[in-house]
C-alpha cells in the first residue's frame, strides 16, 4: 500500500531546517537560558528521526552519509578529552576555563570551554538515538 | 614532568602500532617498536647520576582533589632498578622478537599489546598514588593475558590465560582492600606519606589485615607459593614473553611491592616471619619440582619459581633490620635486602638469557623437551656457551654474577639465627641450603643434557640443520651474557650508581645509604658460606649423576602433590555450582525480574522510612498546591488506572503518552523549563520507538494468574506507590544533612553560566554527565550488536547459554 504523503513531505522540507535551528539556538542558549547540550542534541536528533520517518533510510543517508555509531563516539571522545585538556596545563580534570574574545559578526563573545565539553554531549546523544532507531527500524524491515 | 611523559609514551605508542600494522605488514614493523624502549631506557639512564647523588624526581599532576586521588609520579632508587629492567629488557626482548616471530603471525597486536605492558609496569613502579598503582597493577595483568593467549587458537595457551588472570587479579582485589585499609588508617593514598607515618600504624586494628591483603597481591602477582601454579602454564605464550613479562619483570613486581612497603611494614614481626616464610618455601618448592621437569621452558619456569622465593625470603630477612631488637647488629640484616636487590637483577640477566636460548633451541630444532635433546654444543658453539654462562650464573659458580648473590644469600640466612625470635634458628640456613643444592641439579641438567651427550642423535641434527641461529637472534642474549660476566667482575659499580639509592628508598629511617651498601667481593676468605657453596657443589654434583635413581620419589606422596589440583577442582566447583544457582533466579521472565528488583526497593526502601525517618512528617515548608496542578495529576491518574482496564496495546502506548505528555505539563507549570523540554522531546522520541516495534510485540492477551501470584502482585503495587509518595512527603520536611543547594546559588560566579541546570550538568557534576555519556554510547552500541549479531536461524528463544 502506498501512503500518499505529499503534505507530510512538503511540510518536513520546511520544518526540519526550523528544528535543527531550534535544536543549535538550544545547544548555545544553554549557558544562561533553558537548553543545553542534552536537550538541544535530542532536539536535534528528533529532526533527523523526523526525515527518516518521511522519506526513507537510503534517501536520507545520500544527503547525510554519516555513521551515526562513529558520531556518538566522536561526541565521547570531545567530552573525555577536553576534560583531560587542562591536566596538561597543570590543572584538574575538567577544570573549564573561559574567556572573552572579539569575534567578527559576533562582537565580544564569552566563550568557554564547557562548549566543547557540551558539543560531545549533544553528539553523543544524537549519535545514539539514531543509532538505537536506524538499528531497530533496519532489523524491523 | 619527565617520569609521567615516559608511562605515557609505551600507551600512545601501542596505540599507533596497529595502525602502522596496516601499512608495515612485516617483520619491519619490530624495527619501528624498538626505538620506544631503547628512547626510554637512555632517557632513564641519565637519571642516574641524579639519584646517585640523592635526588628523587618527584611530580604530582593532581586530578581529583575531592577523591585525593593524583597522577604522581615518584622516582626513587628502588624504582629506578625496575624502571632500567623494564625498558632495558623491553629492549632487547623487542630486538630478539624480531628473528623469533614469523611473518605469519598477527605482529601488530603482538607489539600492541607489549607496548602495553610496558607502560603499564611503568605506571606500577612509578606510581606513589596507590590507588593509580592499583589500577597499573591490573592493566599488567590483562596484558599478561592477552600475551599468553597471543596464540589464542590453542586450548593451553587460553586455560593457562585464564589461570593467571583469575589469581593474578584475585590477588589485586585483596591488595586493592588492603590499599584502602592504609587509607583509613593514614589518610593518604601517597606511599610515601604512608612511609612517614610508619610509626604510628601498628597499633592500629586494620594493621595486621592491611597488611596480609598487600602481601597476598604481591605473592600471587611473583607467583610465590601456593600461588606459583599459574606460572608454569603461563609458559604457553611465545618465548619472547615468557622471558620479558614472566621472569624479568611482571612477577617482580610483587618484590617491588615488598621492598616499596618494608619501610611501612617492616617493624611488625608477622611481616618478617610472613615474607620469609613464604619465600624460602617457594625457593625450595620450586627448586625441587624444577629438577622433575622434562620440558625445558618449564624447568625454567619453576626455577623463577624458586628464584622469586629466593629475592622474596632475602627482602623478609632484609626486613629484621626495622625489627625493634637490642644489641643486633643491623647492618647483617640490610645486607639481606642488598643482596635481594642484587639478586633481582642478576635473576633478569641470567634467567632472560636462557629464555632466549631455549627460545633459539625451539626455533632451530623444533623440540625443547629434554628427553630428545642431547649433544647440541659442537652444533651451537655460541648458543651453548651463552646458556652455559646463564646457568653456571644461576647455580652459583664464579666467575658469573649469580655466585656473588648466592655468596650473599648464603650468609643472610646464617645471620638470621642472630635474631633471637622463635622457630628460625637452625632450620632457615639449612632449607637455603637444600634449595641450592636442587638449584645446582637443574642447572646442570639444563646445561648437560641439552648440550653434552646422547652422541647417537649427532646425525639427526645435522639432517635438521642443527646450527646457531642467524647473528641478528644471538644479539640480545649475547648483550645478557656479557652483562653475567661484567657483573661478577665490577659488581661495585652497579653497587655505587643503582643498589646505592635503592637501599636509601627501602630503608629511608636508617640515614646514611652509604653504610648500607656492601661491599661485594667475589674472594672473601673461607668462612661459611663458602664451605656451604662447596657443599653444594658437591652433593648436587652426586645428586646429578645419580638423576635417573633417585628421581623416582617424584612419584611418592607427598612429593607428588600438585598444587594445580585443588585449582582445578576449585574450578570446577564453583562454574558447576553458579551455573545451577544462576539458573534458579535467571528465568528469563520479566515478570520475574521486577519482582526481585521491586521487592527489593520495598524492602530497603521500606526499612529506610520506618528506622530513619521514623515516618515523622512536616508539611510546614510545602509550596500550595494549585488547581492547575490539581488538574495536571488527576488526568496523569486517570491514565494510569486506564492503561490497567484497556484491551488494545495501542491505547495502552497512547495512554501512556498521555501520562508522559502530562508530567511535561506539570514541569511547566512548576516553572522548570529545561526538564519540560527534556521531557517533551524524550517522550516523542519514546513514541517513535514503540510505533517502530509495535508489529513484533505479541498479542495482547489477558493473563489469568494464580490466586497467590495476583495477591503479591497487588502487594508490590500498592507497596511501591506507597514508599514513593511516603519518600516524597517525607525528604521535604526531613533533612538528614545540610542541603546542597546553597552550594549551586552562586553558579553565575562559580562558573560564569546563568543556567544553573547546566552549570550543575556541565561544571559542578561534570564528571556524572561525562560518564553518563559514555554508559549512553555503551548502551547504543549494545542495542547495536545485540540486533545486528542475533542468532540468524532465528533460535528457540531459550537465553540458555
Amino acid at each position: 500500500m502506498k501512503i500518499n504523503d505529499v503534505i507530510l513531505r512538503t511540510v518536513t522540507k520546511i520544518i526540519v531546517f526550523i528544528i535543527l535551528t531550534f535544536g543549535v539556538e538550544l545547544f548555545i542558549s544553554g549557558h544562561n537560558d533553558p537548553g543545553g547540550g542534552f536537550s538541544g542534541g535530542l532536539v536535534l536528533a528528533s529532526a533527523l528521526l523526523l526525515l527518516y520517518m518521511t522519506y526513507d533510510i537510503e534517501t536520507v543517508h545520500k544527503g547525510i552519509p554519516f555513521d551515526f555509531k562513529k558520531i556518538a563516539g566522536l561526541g565521547v571522545f570531545l567530552a573525555v578529552a577536553s576534560s583531560a585538556v587542562p591536566m596538561l596545563f597543570s590543572n584538574q580534570f575538567l577544570t573549564q576555563e573561559k574567556g572573552d574574545f572579539a569575534l567578527p559578526v559576533f562582537g565580544l563573545t564569552e566563550l568557554s570551554m564547557v562548549l566543547v565539553f557540551e558539543a560531545g554531549v549533544a553528539l553523543t546523544v544524537v549519535g545514539v538515538v539514531v543509532t538505537i532507531l536506524l538499528t531497530i527500524s533496519e532489523d524491523v524491515s | 614532568m619527565i617520569i609521567p611523559i615516559l608511562i605515557l609514551v609505551p600507551f600512545l605508542a601501542s596505540l599507533f602500532v596497529p595502525f602502522l600494522y596496516t601499512y608495515v605488514r612485516s617483520k619491519k614493523i619490530g624495527w619501528m617498536v624498538l626505538p620506544v624502549p631503547l628512547i626510554l631506557f637512555v632517557i632513564l639512564s641519565l637519571q642516574v647520576p641524579k639519584l646517585a647523588s640523592g635526588e628523587n624526581l618527584f611530580h604530582t599532576i593532581r586530578w581529583l582533589n575531592a577523591a585525593d586521588i593524583h597522577f604522581t609520579t615518584h622516582l626513587d632508587g628502588l624504582s629506578m632498578i625496575l624502571g632500567l629492567l623494564i625498558t632495558g629488557m623491553g629492549t632487547l626482548v623487542v630486538m630478539y622478537s624480531i628473528y623469533y616471530l614469523s611473518e605469519r603471525e598477527a605482529l601488530g597486536r603482538f607489539y600492541m599489546y607489549l607496548l602495553l605492558f610496558m607502560g603499564s609496569m611503568l605506571g606500577v613502579v612509578f606510581s606513589d598514588n596507590v590507588l593509580v598503582l592499583y589500577v597499573f597493577w591490573e592493566l599488567t595483568s590483562v596484558s599478561s593475558f592477552l600475551l599468553i593467549a597471543f596464540w589464542h587458537q590453542r586450548k593451553n595457551s587460553r586455560a593457562g590465560a585464564k589461570k593467571a588472570m583469575l589469581i593474578t587479579v584475585t590477588g589485586g582485589i585483596g591488595m586493592l582492600i588492603g590499599f584502602l585499609m592504609m587509607h583509613q588508617m593514614t589518610g593518604t593514598y601517597s606511599i610515601q606519606e604512608m612511609i612517614g607515618m610508619a610509626e604510628t600504624l601498628p597499633t592500629n586494628d586494620l594493621f595486621i589485615p592491611a597488611m596480609l591483603l598487600i602481601l597476598l597481591g604481591a605473592f600471587t602477582k611473583s607467583a610465590q607459593f601456593p600461588f606459583h601454579i599459574w606460572l608454569p602454564d603461563a609458559m604457553e605464550a611465545p618465548t619472547p614473553v615468557s622471558a620479558y613479562l614472566h621472569s624479568a619483570t611482571m612477577v617482580k613486581a610483587g618484590i617491588y611491592l615488598v621492598a616499596r612497603f618494608i619501610p611501612v611494614f617492616g617493624e611488625s614481626e608477622l611481616w618478617f616471619y610472613s615474607v620469609t616464610f613464604i619465600g624460602l618455601l617457594t625457593l625450595l618448592w620450586g627448586s625441587f619440582n624444577a629438577v622433575r621437569q622434562n620440558d625445558l621452558k618449564a624447568l625454567l619456569a619453576y626455577s623463577t619459581i624458586s628464584q622469586l622465593g629466593l629475592i622474596m625470603s632475602l627482602l623478609g630477612i632484609g626486613s629484621a633490620a626495622m625489627l625493634d631488637i637490642p644489641g643486633v647488629d643491623k647492618t647483617i640484616y640490610t645486607a639481606a635486602a642488598f643482596a635481594g636487590l642484587f639478586h633481582l637483577i642478576n635473576h633478569s640477566t641470567f634467567k632472560g638469557a636462557l629464555f632466549m636460548i631455549i627460545g633459539i633451541v625451539d626455533h632451530e630444532l623444533g623440540t625443547r623437551d629434554i628427553r630428545k635433546l642431547g649433544g647440541l654444543a659442537v652444533f651451537m658453539p655460541i648458543t651453548f656457551s651463552i646458556a652455559l654462562a646463564g646457568s653456571f650464573s644461576m647455580a652459583g659458580l664464579p666467575p658469573f654474577n649469580g655466585f656473588l648473590s648466592k655468596e650473599l644469600f648464603l650468609e643472610a640466612s646464617l645471620a638470621v639465627r642472630h635474631l633471637g625470635l622463635p622457630g628460625v634458628h637452625t632450620w632457615i640456613p639449612i632449607v637455603a641450603w637444600v634449595a641450592s643444592v636442587f638449584t645446582f641439579v637443574y642447572c646442570m641438567i639444563i646445561v648437560f643434557q641439552t648440550f653434552f651427550g646422547r652422541q647417537q642423535q649427532q646425525p639427526a641434527w645435522v639432517d635438521r640443520g642443527a646450527h646457531d641461529p642467524r647473528p641478528g637472534m644471538l644479539v640480545a642474549p649475547s648483550i645478557l651474557g656479557a652483562l653475567i660476566v661484567g657483573l661478577f667482575f665490577f659488581p661495585n659499580l652497579l653497587g655505587k650508581w643503582i643498589l646505592k639509592p635503592a637501599m636509601a628508598a627501602v630503608y629511608p629511617s636508617f640515614g646514611n645509604p652509604e653504610s648500607l651498601v656492601v661491599h661485594i667481593a667475589a674472594w672473601h676468605g673461607l668462612n661459611p658460606a663458602l664451605w656451604m657453596t662447596i657443599g653444594i657443589i658437591f652433593v648436587g654434583t652426586i645428586l646429578y649423576i645419580f638423576l635417573r635413581q633417585w628421581r623416582r620419589i617424584y612419584t611418592v606422596s607427598p612429593f607428588s602433590w600438585k598444587i594445580d589440583n585443588i585449582y582445578t577442582l576449585l574450578l570446577i566447583q564453583l562454574e558447576g555450582n553458579s551455573y545451577h544457582l544462576t539458573n534458579k533466579y535467571m528465568t528469563g521472565h520479566l515478570h520475574r525480574y521486577f519482582t526481585y528488583i521491586l521487592l527489593f526497593f520495598i524492602a530497603m526502601m521500606g526499612t529506610a522510612l520506618t528506622f530513619v525517618w521514623r515516618l515523622t512528617f512536616n508539611f510546614s515548608e510545602d509550596a500550595v498546591v494549585t488547581i492547575n496542578e490539581y488538574i495536571l495529576v488527576m488526568v496523569m491518574m486517570a491514565a494510569a488506572v486506564a492503561i490497567l482496564f484497556v484491551n488494545s496495546r495501542l491505547i495502552a502506548i497512547l495512554l501512556n503518552g498521555v501520562l508522559g505528555f502530562t508530567v511535561a505539563f506539570l514541569f511547566v507549570v512548576l516553572r522548570a523549563p529545561d526538564l519540560a523540554l527534556t521531557q517533551i522531546v524524550v517522550e516523542t522520541v519514546t513514541t517513535v520507538l514503540f510505533l517502530l516495534t509495535f508489529r513484533f510485540m505479541p498479542d495482547w492477551k489477558k493473563e489469568r494468574p494464580r490466586r497467590p501470584v495476583k495477591v503479591l502482585n497487588a502487594f508490590i503495587a500498592v507497596a511501591t506507590g506507597l514508599i514513593v509518595m511516603i519518600t516524597a512527603l517525607i525528604v521535604q520536611g526531613n533533612r538528614l544533612f545540610d542541603p546542597i543547594s546553597k552550594y549551586f546559588e552562586d553558579a553565575k560566579t562559580l562558573t560564569g553560566g546563568g543556567n544553573i541546570v547546566n552549570a550543575i550538568l556541565g561544571d559542578f557534576r561534570a564528571f556524572d554527565t561525562m560518564l553518563e555519556i559514555v554508559v549512553l554510547l555503551i548502551g547504543g552500541l549494545g542495542v547495536y550488536v545485540l540486533i545486528k549479531l542475533k542468532d540468524k536461524k532465528g533460535g528457540d528463544g531459550n537465553e540458555n547459554q
